[in-house]
């Protein structure tokens, strides 16, 4: 991993969000109020632009500038919760040498357990972590395992898409769907959605890399 | 979307910019990070009180900034939670010392912002949560209720505090006291449309409303069809009052809040259902509040707020106060 990896990321998934942007504009709206995927894009594209900025640098001061850049240019939750997530992936022990693909998954370890922590959420909630802490514990057991690399991306993109899929059942307990009761039932959260199609995106990209 | 707007993109700037340029006499702009101060600097001693939310909600917060109420307030962008570094700058700005008080609406987005704002702010500062919107069953295991309409009550109350030499304690227990005595409930009979949306928040009926609606358009307890005024008006008051519990003859402000495409004509015709509906339940209404104070964009609808009175509060919220949307006693 390195802050051209990153950047080629954000610019990948910047297209995949955008070609999914009025699915999950509607998700929000139906039980939310419309505001996530604008937050998500602005981010998006508020990473892209920092190409020049950052492309020479190490990846914790990359990572770092990210970080403030997410979070004082998005606002919401989605600011918040990503900018907290790069800040803490900055704040991976040895950070200097080459990142492999173990140290690469403690990073985002990292970052998730911290977004975790910041948005008191977990899973079950009808939030982006019921995507996300899934795929953090997957990644830990990856990461300690002997399992071969393409055969444990594609069992993240499938564990993403399954609990993306089961937040549409769920009673939201926390964010903004949290005050419809019963009437969030029946919809995916966009939270989850957004994330999980973020999580697809780098996965398949890595696949047989 | 028919709206007063050059480029979606600079919709935030240029409506901060002419904020600033109208009230140029009491507040004044800071851009990058975003936050509208006092013309005047904090006077030594005094608390800073500072919120912040989503845009959209004119003139919630920036309109409250000024003697008697906040010193500083963060706009987001509309209907977004401020980031952190807004909060942070804003504290930096008008704290005198003597610490700063963030008032918070209940919000996940709100909360993790201001919370990080004063993780990265050195100074003294403590926090209110506000959660008057009734229509939101509480609970502990989730986000709990909204905070709605009250905040500008609590912003009233504990800012003449503030100016009178109140502690950063004193004020900070004087807001949960405000906020716990109120109870609010709204009701929209449009939605509103985000500029960078371009369409309307959700869909509603020519003949419909959405009771306990939030103030971003989200939904609330249920669809009705719409109702006269009086049903509707007693069924918002029911649910107050249901959670409220008011003593018979305690004293009460009345608030009747428009979200942003209501005429005053119509807020004034509910302030007198909910006058006589509350007459005949034996509540006493010593002050009240009618106007656009707590919106949501272009939406059509009402919030009614009631706050149920005791001497420190009826005493601080007839204090004196000087900002941009609210102007007595100076």
């Amino acid at each position: 991993m390195s802050v051209n990896f990153l950047i080629s990321q954000a610019k990948n998934i910047q297209i995949v969000i955008n070609e999914n942007a009025a699915e999950i504009e509607a998700l929000d709206q139906n039980i939310g109020d419309g505001d996530h995927i604008f937050n998500v894009q602005r981010g998006l594209k508020l990473v892209v632009e920092l190409e020049n900025d950052i492309k020479n640098l190490p990846l914790q001061k990359g990572l770092n500038m990210i970080a403030m850049k997410v979070l004082s240019g998005i606002g919401g939750s989605s600011g918040a919760l990503f900018g907290t997530f790069f800040m803490s992936m900055a704040k991976t022990p040895d950070l200097d040498g080459n990142i492999d693909f173990n140290k690469a998954c403690e990073m985002v370890i990292t970052g998730i357990n911290a977004m975790k922590e910041r948005g008191k959420a977990d899973v079950g909630e009808k939030t982006m972590m019921d995507v996300l802490i899934p795929v953090s514990e997957k990644l830990n057991e990856l990461k300690s395992g002997n399992t071969d690399m393409n055969e444990g991306l594609s069992e993240i993109i499938k564990i993403a898409e399954d609990r993306m899929l089961a937040t549409k059942d769920m009673l939201a307990t926390k964010g903004r769907a949290s005050f419809l009761g019963e009437r969030a039932k029946g919809h995916i959260d966009p939270g989850a959605r957004s994330s999980q199609l973020i999580i697809d995106t780098i996965c398949k990209s890595l696949i047989n890399k | 979307m028919k709206k007063f707007i050059n480029n979606v993109d600079d919709f935030l700037k240029e409506s901060l910019n002419g904020f600033g340029k109208a009230h140029s006499d009491i507040i004044r702009v800071n851009f990058e990070p975003n936050f509208i101060s006092r013309k005047t600097k904090t006077k030594e001693g005094k608390v800073s009180l500072i919120s912040g939310g989503g845009s959209g909600h004119e003139p919630m917060h920036g309109g409250f900034v000024g003697h008697g109420m906040l010193d500083a307030a963060c706009p987001g962008f509309v209907f977004s939670a401020p980031t952190p570094d807004q909060m942070q700058a804003a504290a930096e700005n008008v704290d005198s010392g003597a610490g700063v008080l963030f008032i918070v609406k209940n919000y996940s987005g709100d909360i993790m912002n201001f919370q990080m704002g004063a993780e990265m702010y050195s100074g003294k500062n403590d926090n209110i949560i506000t959660n008057d919107d009734v229509a939101v069953e509480d609970s502990t295991f989730t986000t709990g209720r909204r905070g709605v309409a009250a905040t500008v009550l609590v912003e009233k109350i504990v800012g003449s505090l503030a100016e009178s030499g109140g502690s950063l304690e004193e004020c900070k227990k004087l807001g949960e006291k405000v906020n716990k005595n109120s109870g609010t409930m709204g009701v929209a009979f449009t939605s509103c449309t985000v500029p960078a949306a371009g369409k309307p928040t959700f869909d509603i009926g020519n003949d419909e409303m959405e009771f306990g609606v939030g103030i971003h358009g989200e939904p609330g307890r249920k669809r009705e069809k719409i109702q006269p005024s009086k049903t509707i008006v007693n069924n918002m008051l029911e649910a107050i009052l249901d959670d409220l519990k008011p003593q018979k003859n305690e004293k009460t402000l009345l608030f009747i809040n428009g979200m942003g495409g209501t005429p005053l004509t119509e807020l004034y015709l509910v302030y007198d259902d909910a006058c006589e509906i509350l007459k005949s339940k034996g509540i006493e209404i010593t002050r009240s509040l009618v106007g656009n104070y707590c919106t949501s964009l272009e939406m059509q609808g009402a919030s009614i707020t009631l706050l149920k009175c005791d001497e420190e509060i009826l005493k601080n919220w007839d204090a004196p106060v000087h900002t941009a949307a609210m102007r007595w006693g100076m």
